[in-house]
């Protein structure tokens, strides 16, 4: 491990021992902090008697489908607006604002349109993830050098070779950006509806063992899902450094 | 009329042809743009609509104070070291990924009911994406700036407030513009579970009684205040960028 990491390491575990000892030494107030080893310990029992599982598989089965849909939609509508660059200039100020709006707010409204279940909760993380993975798109098409399509030209390639040969390779780190986002955003959306107003999933069992003053188990599920994301996130950093060092490398 | 005008208003008027299109398809469940104006014009007319529209203002600019408060003592000082920043990054950036909803109910156990969770909650949302602006604004200024603080035997303190910051408030700007709509986000949805009063208490109530258009008129306005507060800072954001050094 590189030196930053082993002192981020050791910030982390500090961290946790400070509040494993303050909530242990009773400098914070009882059943509002639980100390993190029976946090682990629950989590553990939990995990082993499978009481989550139901709720994890569909939280995860619906950032899937989100972030799956988000990914294609959000690769096409960029691809093809970056191809109309009046449309674009049109929509760009929109772009811009998409993130500023109060999204969960409209969760209650895809509700009455969508009924209750799986679809305004896919729909939510959808929404969310989709733009940034636009965006992207349109980034990284933009920051093709001029030089490389001429090249395919000269070459005489078609434009579905030129695509696959020539833009997508040379926008992979902006597409690359938009995907860590898109998965990072539908993560966030799908917890948050189903926090607010599902009847199932992981969001919702957090939110249940909060209204029934299961602190344990409310932290238990919140350290599972810190421990989803970071797994996630730390997947995806490390596949795109793999990928800039074989850039840098060539 | 300029060309490129004339084309968003037309992307708007598909939209709003789109939204009208749903109006119709399911009238019950969806107010028509027509009719969410109006609704969203007579509470604006309501004396009862002012003092949520204050509660929400008040709480949401304390939260803002905080947040690029907060991110900026934060930020700034990370930027200065680069190791630090090193060690820092990864930490924010999986900060800014995580679902922060699901650490509401922590804020509740530690603020209790009322406004100062709601503004811990929207300071939460705010604080970590004006922290990674401003470090990595500080970080990415060429190495000059620096050395010539140092020629001028300038303390650390006197070189970020009279160097460094100054030269990174594009980055920083960008930061609050990004802090500022997640920030109000925060304060809305913190008003949606646990307030009596403020917008999100109202769209609350409104959904607790199927009231559709007054539903959709709360989001069109907070709709409408967070895109012109963020279309406001995006120009200042594209003057700072393109100024001359």
């Amino acid at each position: 491990m590189s030196r930053a990491g082993l002192v981020r390491t050791a910030i982390v575990v500090a961290a946790v021992a400070a509040l494993e000892l303050a909530a242990r030494g009773g400098l914070l107030r009882a059943g509002v902090a639980v100390p993190p080893s029976e946090v682990a310990a629950k989590l553990w029992s939990i995990l082993r008697a499978g009481d989550a599982n139901a709720d994890l598989a569909e939280t995860l089965g619906n950032v899937a489908l989100a972030c799956g849909l988000a990914l294609v939609a959000g690769f096409s509508l960029g691809a093809v607006v970056h191809g109309l660059p009046r449309l674009r200039r049109a929509l760009d100020p929109f772009l811009a604002s998409y993130y500023a709006l109060p999204f969960f707010a409209f969760y209650p409204v895809l509700i009455v349109v969508l009924g209750i279940g799986r679809l305004p909760i896919v729909a939510i993380g959808f929404m969310f993830a989709v733009v940034a993975m636009m965006v992207a798109t349109l980034n990284g098409f933009d920051r093709i050098p001029r030089a490389l399509p001429r090249t395919a030209r000269v070459w005489r390639m078609g434009p579905v070779r030129t695509a696959l040969k020539i833009k997508l390779p040379s926008a992979a780190p902006h597409l690359f950006t938009g995907i860590k986002l898109a998965v990072a955003y539908a993560f966030i959306g799908v917890i948050a509806a189903e926090f607010i107003m599902a009847t199932s999933g992981l969001g919702y069992a957090i939110a249940y063992a909060f209204n029934n003053y299961d602190n344990r188990t409310m932290y238990a599920l919140m350290l599972l899902l810190l421990g989803i994301v970071v797994v996630v996130n730390g997947v995806l950093h490390g596949a795109e450094q793999r990928l800039l060092a074989r850039r840098r490398a060539r | 009329m300029p060309t490129r005008l004339l084309d968003t208003l037309l992307v708007l008027a598909v939209g709003l042809l789109a939204w009208q299109g749903v109006h119709w398809l399911a009238p019950d469940a969806v107010t028509s743009p027509a009719g969410t104006v109006a609704r969203a014009a007579e509470m604006l007319a309501s004396p009862r609509f002012w003092p949520h529209a204050g509660e929400t203002a008040w709480a949401f600019a304390l939260s803002l104070v905080f947040a690029i408060g907060g991110g900026l003592a934060i930020g700034l000082p990370l930027g200065l070291h680069r190791f630090s920043a090193e060690v820092g990054e990864p930490i924010l950036v999986s900060l800014y990924s995580l679902p922060k909803i699901t650490l509401y109910p922590v804020i509740l156990l530690v603020f209790g009911l009322g406004l100062s969770a709601k503004v811990a909650f929207g300071t939460i949302h705010g604080l970590v994406p004006v922290a990674i602006f401003a470090m990595n604004g500080v970080l990415a200024l060429p190495p000059v700036y620096a050395r010539a603080a140092r020629a001028l035997r300038l303390s650390r303190w006197r070189t970020l407030a009279a160097v460094l910051a100054p030269a990174a408030v594009p980055e920083i700007v960008t930061g609050v513009r990004i802090g500022f709509s997640v920030t109000l986000l925060g304060v809305f949805i913190g008003e949606m579970f646990s307030s009596q009063r403020g917008l999100g208490f109202l769209l609350m109530n409104a959904i607790g009684l199927h009231d559709v258009p007054t539903m959709l008129a709360i989001i069109l306005m907070v709709g409408a205040f967070a895109v012109t507060a963020n279309a406001a800072l995006l120009a200042l954001e594209h003057r700072l960028h393109h100024r001359p050094a």
